[in-house]
């Protein structure tokens, strides 16, 4: 099964391996949610939604949603 | 005089603009709006050295030159349109040691577009906390232009930064990325179709939607018919150039950037695990709500008292230092009570703009905005209309603006129609005097019932705001992709001068605004009411007298007359009092028979003002409406401060104060404060109490619910682009305050 942001657990890194760039805002790339760049999810919100993340180096939230458009992969 | 060196300050938000602009500018700065939109538009005028003016122009904050709000859209429009007059001579991008490779993404798109561009590396007190070390010569090299590492905070680097800026004209303006490598038959086919242009502009051009009208006219029409390319395409494209972009920053830096994870402490990451967290975060949210409540309740009262009082007095001096007569009350009765019910809200306003900027300079609100934004969602509102709805209780116009960061067009569009429900401060005048009238001063269950009311209906402006949006979320077909990114900034300590700057700005429009308004009001109304076309206008006084004389007073004027002995003979004894003297029943009956046709005259002169009043212009207009209004239970003086509100609920006070004068032409002693006036009005046929419990309750529910607000309604119009929505606003709102208005009165009386 495809894994991706959304299913992360808190505390936990991983690499993006694809971003569904039709799907996701251009921001979000933007600020540097590009495949290969290290992700990790700091905080939850009640239900999981919206999420905190560090995105190679860059901290924001979004909602779950838009998290499962970007897929990941395991750290090597 | 040379010309003007105009600079732009361009930077990702929360990187330190607006720090650098007010250490640049001072208090030498104005806040305006661009035409035809409401994006605060801050402008300021920094001395140089050698006697250069540079005109600075603080731009609102933007993540790239791809504009994905209003707020951005501002900044490419300025930034392609090389004949607008704020058109930057240099680009100044402000960005953050911390997040340093993020924000050079918009220097590199900036520099493309071939404007000499000077890259300021801002908070650098944080550096070594963060293990941060840089290598400045060497990145100027590769990025190719000249780099100033300032602290705003620390005042450091500020004096240099004003060096780069004289000579600007050094700077290298060769790009940084190479467009035609993004993709190279398409920008070779770009290039042969426009040999002359910039390839990065045109780029732009074809892919960012926003308002070309004056720029470039013919280049830029010819090269949106180029697109050939469908939109996914072009987003992939756009994907493509981000990722080339951050390889050339990444390259740059891993050879001037050092970072020493082992020395750097995150503050951040601690306090969010508190902040954020699943209960203590909901939890210390509403304390800070509880916090505020408490600062613009309770501690505002000790200056709103004092301002009071100030003005009492003001209007006490004018009365006694000016001849007497209608133009003096105007002044004295009209225009500095009005003035007074501003002015009084100015501990308010400002604790409320000081709190709001407290928390948003911390970095807080991002995450409150986190914290809420799953259950606003509910409500077809977005975490982020916690800032419109919060800073809605100062003033809907700030809140309104502060909307255009949500990403999804039917969630603004929500929060901008429910905000104005939430009780601004507008209506606190209101809501204080008719409290103090009809509300006893009670304590139930060890609370004042005056303050449980005025909580009451802040609740309800709340709740009819969440439901509202429900109602409209449910209703309104739009579609719109609930896209929602929040940047969740490190925490900072804010500073002093940005809070005491935003604080003071904020107060002074909002004094000024309302004050204009209520100063043009109560004159429009002063000379209606002192004009009237009719007979009984125009010979009200013998009307009158001898009405009075043929059948003697009515029983109104009869109650009136038996008051004024009575005070009289209350006075006499108090005198008596204070002297120590004994005064006999008759000693005092001889004075009163001597000061009975003093308050004979007073009484005929009352009546005279009265039924000149009723038969003024105003009185006519006031009559048309009675019948309209008279289900809520009012009478038509407050129809006509109900309408003369609808420019601005907080005019209701001044309206009444300025009609009460002008109806009645005696000054008693006891008489003077607007809220005595009101507490005596009495209906001119039944003798009864205009403001009782049910018409006191029932106004209430009318100022929680109506729109009554020509600058909100305005704002809108701007906001949405369309009539439509605030006329839906006002016809809604009132038609519900209309309504409840109704139901509590006939319910009560
Ligand atoms: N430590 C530190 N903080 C700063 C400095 N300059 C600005 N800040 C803080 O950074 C935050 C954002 O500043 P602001 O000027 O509002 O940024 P803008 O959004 O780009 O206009 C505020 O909390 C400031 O107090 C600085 O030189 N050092
Ligand atoms: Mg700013």
């Amino acid at each position: 099964m495809k894994r991706t942001v959304a299913n992360l657990e808190r505390g936990e890194r991983a690499i993006i391996k694809n971003v569904e760039s039709d799907l996701v805002p251009l921001k979000l790339l933007e600020m540097g949610c590009l495949p290969g760049n290290e992700v990790q999810l700091l905080q939850v919100a009640p239900f999981n939604d919206p999420m905190y993340l560090d995105i190679n180096g860059c901290h924001l939230a979004i909602r779950k949603e838009t998290a499962a458009f970007i897929e990941i992969e395991e750290i090597a | 005089m040379s010309k003007q060196l105009n600079v732009a300050l361009i930077g990702n938000p929360n990187t330190g603009k607006t720090s650098v602009f007010n250490a640049l500018t001072g208090l030498n700065q104005k806040v305006g709006n661009y035409p035809g939109i409401t994006v605060e538009k801050k402008e300021g005028v920094c001395k140089l050295p050698r006697g250069v003016k540079a005109h600075i122009l603080d731009l609102p904050g933007t993540y790239s030159l791809n504009a994905s709000s209003l707020d951005e859209n501002v900044v490419i429009e300025l930034l392609l349109n090389k004949n607008d007059k704020d058109y930057p001579d240099v680009a100044v991008v402000v960005s953050d040691v911390e997040n340093l490779k993020r924000n050079l993404l918009l220097f590199t798109q900036i520099k493309d577009l071939n404007i000499p561009t000077i890259l300021v590396i801002n908070m650098a007190d944080r550096m070594s906390r963060k293990g941060i070390s840089l290598d400045i010569p060497l990145l100027e090299k590769e990025f190719k232009t000249k780099i100033a590492l300032i602290s705003t905070r620390k005042n450091t680097g500020i004096n240099e930064l004003k060096e780069l800026i004289i000579s600007y004209k050094r700077i290298d303006t060769t790009p940084c990325l190479n467009t035609s490598e993004i993709d190279t038959d398409y920008f070779n086919g770009l290039r042969k179709a426009f040999p002359n242009q910039s390839l990065y502009k045109l780029w732009l051009v074809i892919t960012q939607d926003v308002n070309f009208k004056n720029i470039d006219r013919k280049a830029i029409a010819d090269a949106t018919q180029f697109q050939t390319k469908s939109k996914s395409y072009l987003k992939r494209l756009q994907q493509k150039e981000t990722i080339k972009r951050y390889q050339f920053i990444n390259n740059a830096l891993k050879k001037g950037q050092k970072i020493d994870l082992s020395s750097a402490t995150d503050l951040r990451i601690k306090l969010d695990r508190i902040l954020t967290h699943k209960v203590w975060g909901y939890f210390i949210f509403f304390a800070i709500l509880l916090l505020i409540f408490q600062a613009i309740f309770d501690w505002s009262s000790v200056p709103q008292d004092w301002i009071e009082g100030t003005f009492a007095s003001l209007s006490e001096l004018t009365k006694n230092s000016l001849p007497a007569g209608a133009f003096t009350s105007l002044i004295a009765e009209g225009i500095i009570p009005g003035l007074s019910g501003i002015f009084i809200f100015i501990p308010q306003i400002a604790f409320l703009f000081l709190f709001i900027s407290v928390l948003e300079e911390s970095g807080y609100m991002s995450r409150v905005v986190f914290l809420l934004d799953r259950g606003m969602r509910r409500f077809g509102l977005s975490g982020k209309s916690v800032v419109p709805l919060i800073s809605g209780t100062a003033c809907a116009i700030p809140a309104i603006m502060a909307t255009r960061n949500i990403e999804s067009w039917k969630e603004r569009l929500i929060t901008i129609l429910v905000t104005p429900f939430t009780t601004c401060s507008a209506r606190l005048p209101v809501y204080a005097i008719i409290i103090a009238l009809v509300i006893p001063d009670d304590r139930y269950l060890g609370l004042n019932a005056q303050a449980l009311t005025l909580m009451m209906l802040y609740l309800i402006g709340f709740a009819a705001a969440i439901i509202s949006a429900y109602i409209l979320d449910r209703t309104l077909k739009i579609k719109s992709r609930s896209y929602f990114v929040i940047e969740m900034p490190s925490y900072k300590l804010p500073m002093f001068k940005n809070v005491a700057i935003n604080v003071i700005e904020k107060t002074k429009s909002f004094v000024f605004g309302a004050g204009k308004i209520i100063l043009a009001i109560s004159i429009i109304l002063w000379v209606l009411a002192s004009v009237g076309i009719n007979d009984s206008f125009k010979n009200a006084d013998e009307i009158v007298t001898s009405a009075i004389s043929q059948n003697g007073f009515n029983e109104i004027q009869e109650i009136s007359f038996q008051n004024k002995i009575t005070r009289f003979k209350n006075h006499l004894k108090e005198e008596a009092e204070i002297d120590q003297k004994e005064l006999t029943t008759q000693e005092i009956n001889a004075a009163v028979l001597q000061k009975t046709p003093e308050f004979k005259q007073a009484v005929i002169d009352d009546a005279v003002a009265a039924s000149k009043l009723e038969n003024s212009a105003l009185g006519t207009v006031g009559k048309v409406i009675e019948p309209v209004i008279k289900p809520l239970g009012y009478d038509w003086k407050i129809g006509i401060a109900l309408v003369s509100s609808f420019a601005a609920r907080e005019v209701f006070i001044g309206t009444l104060a300025t009609i009460y004068s002008v109806g009645s032409e005696g000054d008693d002693e006891e008489g003077n404060t607007i809220t005595a006036k009101m507490q005596s009005e009495v209906h001119a046929r039944s003798g009864k109490k205009v403001f009782t419990f049910a018409t006191g309750i029932s106004l209430l529910l009318f100022y929680a619910f109506a729109m009554q607000c020509m600058s909100t309604l305005a704002i809108v119009k701007k906001e949405t682009n369309s009539w439509k929505w605030p006329i839906l606003q006002l016809v809604t709102m009132s038609g519900i305050a209309y309504l409840a208005s109704l139901i509590a009165y006939q319910f009560i009386k």
